[in-house]
């Protein structure tokens, strides 16, 4: 299982590397919809600083879409689906290595979403970095749930409309979590529950990712 | 014999025991100290809360993972799975709309963000996403595991709803019925019409499960014909 | 005593979207030969294909591939044992030749030494660092073919695989499939037209609506 993640996920980043859809396509569209935020905030609130976590994550949350949507497309052409099916490789292992790849985009995703809500949207640094780890633990999970859900939705019809209806409310109690312990760095407050609701969910994204995506390959 | 006579006296016992629920709860208990006859909305949104969260959602959960077990995977299954989350949306939307009237007076707003509401409200999407998941595969099979997957992967958030309450500072009611250390808040006649309503939604629940379940064993019948005749047609081409 | 079938087909229906690609095959393809799936456009040249890798659902009947039920049978286990070459592309477009195969031979548990040979083989060793979205056509069918000899498949599947070669690379293919089948294994092609696989004598099985309506000889 283990070797087959690496496998998938050196393979995932390495298609990455080269066709750099990351950078050429999600940093930028990242970038404006943090901009966006802004200014849909109004000039009176797009600086205060209590707005940033949240509209952090919500950038996040359209960043992971479209990485979802591309780390799924990257086995969608019915040719490829068809050659690499016929590998027999262990599903659980796939899951992992897809999650894997995907997890380290988000991160660096976020990581540059975090230096541009600190500079745009006046969060604090000092607890941007605080934050840091929560976040990290908040974009694995959703890295998790969102290789399943593409899977889920993968070849199916209509699956690039789809994919947001189903994974959006499930993201939701992710992104509360996340956004609450962001604050709660921010503020010194309490994070032990947001990190159980987070650690609890990535465990159990993951478990489930492991048992049951041998289900949807072979579907 | 058993069977047969329980499925016969569903639907009458379901319709007498919301009957006396709303009997009970309308003349017989007594207002609240607070509330005053506000107080009778729990005597349906708490019941339809655990029936929409917890016996709907549950069975459709069950459902799926017995589908996905191969010694119980069957047709049945995959029906039951469909059928419960279909009956789920409905008491989901039961749920936010007396919801919505009790905390209009109680908050004074009909929509509050607050954290059982606003899951609640997820909830309610996730099982249209199940329903959407549904429509966007006509293969049978391929349909039946994705939503099986699926609702198992939805499950994960039931339990964050349940803990929701405890965990996030919050303007909805804290626990209803029992505190954390299972004292039981409610007392007399307004408790026992509590667990009448309680038993009686979720027989409804089961009723509208077997009646929605009987619709789609005739839509698959229809769909078995429909692929006879295809498969029929199917192999009379190229011999014309 | 006659060995058993590797395919073994009977009455097998499979469905998509509710349509009976397939709508009861019987079908016996012995081992170590070669066998050509021919019919017009929808006969179920490529779901019949697609059936005996394990990629699509048996809706109803009996198919039994390289001994495994395909009802009831490890698929993972049957795929492994399959080459797969469909007429689309079949790799990942942003890797490399080399890439492609590294991850193939990785994925199997081949060793990496046998990709210089297998390229060199099917004629595509000075392409090997090349993208593969922007390999020709006809490299990219070689790709496959070399994709299919470093997974030394039990049963290859070619869906179409004369389409754009050139007559210089037909018998290239030609004698590339009399060396597989000779070290036993047992080739499936579907072409629309059956004369261009003659020069090899196979098995022809003529599909229409679905089923199996000729085998010759």
């Amino acid at each position: 299982m283990i070797r087959v993640a690496w496998l998938v996920a050196t393979k995932d980043l390495r298609i990455e590397a080269r066709s750099r859809v990351l950078l050429w396509q999600v940093f930028p569209f990242g970038a404006m919809a943090l901009l966006l935020t802004g200014l849909a905030l109004g000039p009176a609130h797009a600086g205060h600083s209590s707005a940033g976590p949240g509209l952090f994550y919500l950038v996040m949350l359209f960043v992971a879409l479209l990485m979802i949507n591309r780390s799924q497309v990257i086995e969608a052409t019915p040719g490829t689906r068809a050659s690499i099916a016929t590998l027999g490789l262990d599903p659980a292992g796939v899951f992992l290595g897809k999650a894997l790849a995907l997890c380290v985009e988000l991160w660096v995703s976020g990581l540059i979403l975090l230096a541009g809500t600190v500079l745009v949207l006046h969060t604090a640094l000092h607890g941007a970095f605080l934050a840091l780890p929560s976040v990290l633990v908040t974009l694995a999970a959703l890295a998790a749930a969102g290789t399943l859900y593409g899977a889920i939705t993968s070849g199916g019809e209509g699956a690039a409309t789809l994919l947001p209806v189903l994974c959006l409310p499930a993201f939701a109690p992710l992104l509360i979590a996340g956004e609450r312990a962001f604050s709660a760095a921010l503020t010194h407050g309490g994070l032990w529950e947001w990190w159980v609701i987070v650690v609890v969910a990535l465990v159990a994204y993951v478990g489930v990712g492991i048992l049951l995506y041998g289900v949807l390959e072979e579907s | 014999m058993i069977k047969e006579l329980s499925q016969r006296l569903l639907g009458p016992v379901t319709l007498a025991l919301l009957a006396l629920t709303f009997w009970l709860g309308l003349w017989v208990t007594p207002p609240d100290k607070v509330q005053g006859n506000l107080v009778r909305l729990l005597y349906v949104h708490p019941a339809v809360a655990w029936v929409a969260l917890y016996v709907s959602f549950g069975t459709a959960t069950i459902a799926s993972c017995l589908y996905l077990w191969k010694r119980t995977r069957s047709w049945e299954m995959d029906r039951i799975a469909h059928c419960a989350m279909e009956v789920s949306v409905v008491f989901i939307i039961l749920t936010l709309i007396t919801g919505s009237i009790w905390g209009r007076p109680t908050w004074g707003v009909w929509w509050a963000w607050d954290a059982r509401l606003t899951s609640t409200a997820i909830l309610g999407v996730l099982a249209l996403g199940y329903l959407a998941l549904r429509r966007a595969n006509d293969d049978p099979t391929l349909r039946a595991k994705r939503s099986a997957v699926f609702a198992i992967v939805s499950a994960i958030n039931v339990p964050i709803i349940h803990f929701s309450v405890q965990w996030w500072k919050t303007l909805h009611q804290g626990a209803t019925v029992f505190t954390s250390n299972r004292k039981l808040l409610v007392h007399g006649s307004m408790a026992l019409t509590l667990l009448i309503s309680f038993v009686g939604f979720t027989l409804l629940f089961f009723w509208l499960l077997r009646a929605r379940y009987r619709l789609e064993v005739e839509r698959d019948a229809a769909y078995r014909a429909a692929f006879d005749e295809a498969v029929s047609l199917r192999q009379r081409e190229g011999v014309l | 005593m006659t060995p058993s079938p590797v395919v073994h087909l009977r009455g097998a229906v499979a469905l998509s979207g509710g349509f009976p690609l397939l709508s009861g095959v019987d079908l016996d393809l012995d081992a170590a030969s070669l066998n050509v799936i021919t019919g017009a456009n929808g006969a179920g040249k490529t779901s019949l294909l697609r059936l005996l890798a394990g990629l699509l659902t048996l809706s109803s009947g009996e198919a039994s591939v390289c001994g495994v039920d395909v009802a009831t049978g490890d698929l993972r286990q049957l795929r492994r044992r399959v080459g797969w070459l469909g007429h689309e592309g079949s790799f990942y477009a942003d890797l490399t030749v080399r890439e492609n195969l590294r991850f193939c031979a990785r994925a199997l548990e081949r060793p990496l030494e046998d990709i210089d040979p297998v390229l060199e083989r099917v004629g595509i060793s000075s392409r090997a660092d090349t993208i593969t979205k922007n390999l020709s056509a006809g490299q990219r069918r070689r790709l496959g073919l070399a994709w299919l000899l470093l997974r030394r498949a039990e049963l290859w599947l070619l869906d179409e695989p004369y389409a754009s070669l050139d007559d210089q690379g037909r018998t290239f293919f030609d004698a590339l499939l009399s060396e597989v089948i000779a070290a036993g294994a047992t080739v499936v092609v579907s072409a629309h037209d059956p004369l261009r696989a003659t020069t090899l004598r196979p098995r022809t099985i003529t599909l229409a609506g679905g089923r199996v309506r000729e085998v010759a000889p």
